[in-house]
């Protein structure tokens, strides 16, 4: 169960490049965050999920959705000399040569692709408060 | 509604990676072939890391370890009774350890120095899933099972034994009562991880140690260590 550290880090990584956006507004909202991750990234998508909203709490991403995109184990086979994915992680064969592949080529990602702002949101949550509207 | 995308590509472990990049310079600097050992709670990594840094010792190998574990340090004190130095790392409930555990515990090692070992073994904490996430700048990855634990574990965990560069199956002493399927198991670590070396061993007889010593002693040539 090491997904939540995980995704503190999603939170801490995507909160400093805001941050550090010269042209961002300020108090700009992210709208959602979309990873990478390998069928062997050790990571379960469902915890993930589960720890996205008590991660994200009291931070710019606070409401954001998180997308996950599962990518599949591709592996170089050497007798077929072609990049092929698997089906499952059950057997490293080759499913066009029935070969034993070791040479992994993906599916050990656990990366941030992107993640979506919204800036006029910040711009006026700012502007509101300034003149004391709510909600 | 002005949205944008901002594109970022960037590994979520990406300061473990980058602190286990610098440790593997270090090792490497220092010569030392470090072993990362992962298995499950209970299949005898602490029985088999005993016995490998005291036969070590007594051929004149310079070994240490650094043990993991939730809490206690009882692990570390059976370790140090083979004369190696012994470190515990608690994790206080983190599920693995990571670079910055071993950069922080290596660094305030008094009287070890990377340059003045053969070999430097961790013992990971007992868990089959987090620590495969999580590089340690290791040399060698070894997955660790025991004849008590099932034959399909490596079906089960493919993520850590897909990751490994050796599986060693622990407590063979007890195969027979246990009515452990050799052929069986072998197949699903080949399965998961075609071609890894296997070691089959028992520390309480010894039994597939010396392959096992074998394999160290080409590893720390080939990899220039």
């Amino acid at each position: 169960m090491h997904e939540l550290s995980i995704v503190a880090s999603v939170v801490d990584t995507v909160t400093e490049s805001l941050e550090a956006l010269p042209d961002a507004s300020k108090g700009a909202r992210v709208l959602q965050v979309r990873l990478r991750v390998g069928v062997l990234a050790s990571v379960v998508v469902e915890s993930l999920e589960f720890c996205w909203g008590i991660a994200t709490e009291g931070t710019s991403l606070e409401g954001s959705k998180l997308v996950v995109k599962t990518i599949p184990v591709v592996m170089h086979c050497a007798v077929c000399d072609a990049d092929v994915k698997l089906e499952g992680v059950q057997s490293f064969r080759c499913p066009r040569c029935d070969e034993p592949c070791s040479d992994l080529r993906q599916g050990r990602e656990l990366e941030i692709e992107s993640f979506e702002i919204d800036d006029e949101a910040g711009l006026e949550k700012a502007g509101n408060e300034e003149i004391g509207v709510s909600g | 509604m002005t949205t944008r995308i901002v594109e970022l590509r960037r590994g979520i472990l990406k300061k473990n990676d980058e602190l286990a990049r610098g440790l593997r310079a270090r090792y490497a600097a220092g010569g030392v072939l470090v072993l990362n050992l992962v298995s499950s709670p209970g299949t005898g990594k602490t029985a088999f890391l005993e016995r490998t840094l005291k036969e070590l010792r007594s051929r004149g190998s310079r070994v240490a370890a650094l043990v993991g574990d939730l809490e206690t340090d009882n692990d570390a004190r059976r370790l140090a009774s083979s004369g190696a130095p012994v470190r515990q790392i608690n994790t206080h409930g983190i599920c693995h350890l990571d670079a910055e555990m071993i950069d922080k515990h290596l660094e305030s090692w008094d009287g070890v120095e990377l340059g003045g070992l053969d070999y430097l073994f961790i013992e990971n904490v007992g868990n089959l899933v987090c620590p495969s996430s999580y590089d340690l700048g290791e040399g060698i990855r070894v997955a660790l099972l025991s004849v008590t634990e099932g034959e399909d574990k490596p079906l089960k965990y493919p993520t850590l034994f897909n990751s490994a560069d050796a599986a060693v199956i622990t407590k063979m002493d007890i195969a027979e009562p246990c009515g452990f399927d050799r052929t069986l198991a072998l197949k699903n670590i080949n399965e998961i991880r075609p071609g890894i070396r296997i070691f089959e061993t028992s520390a309480k007889t010894g039994a597939g140690m010396e392959e096992w010593f074998g394999y160290l002693d080409e590893a720390r040539k080939t990899k220039g260590a």
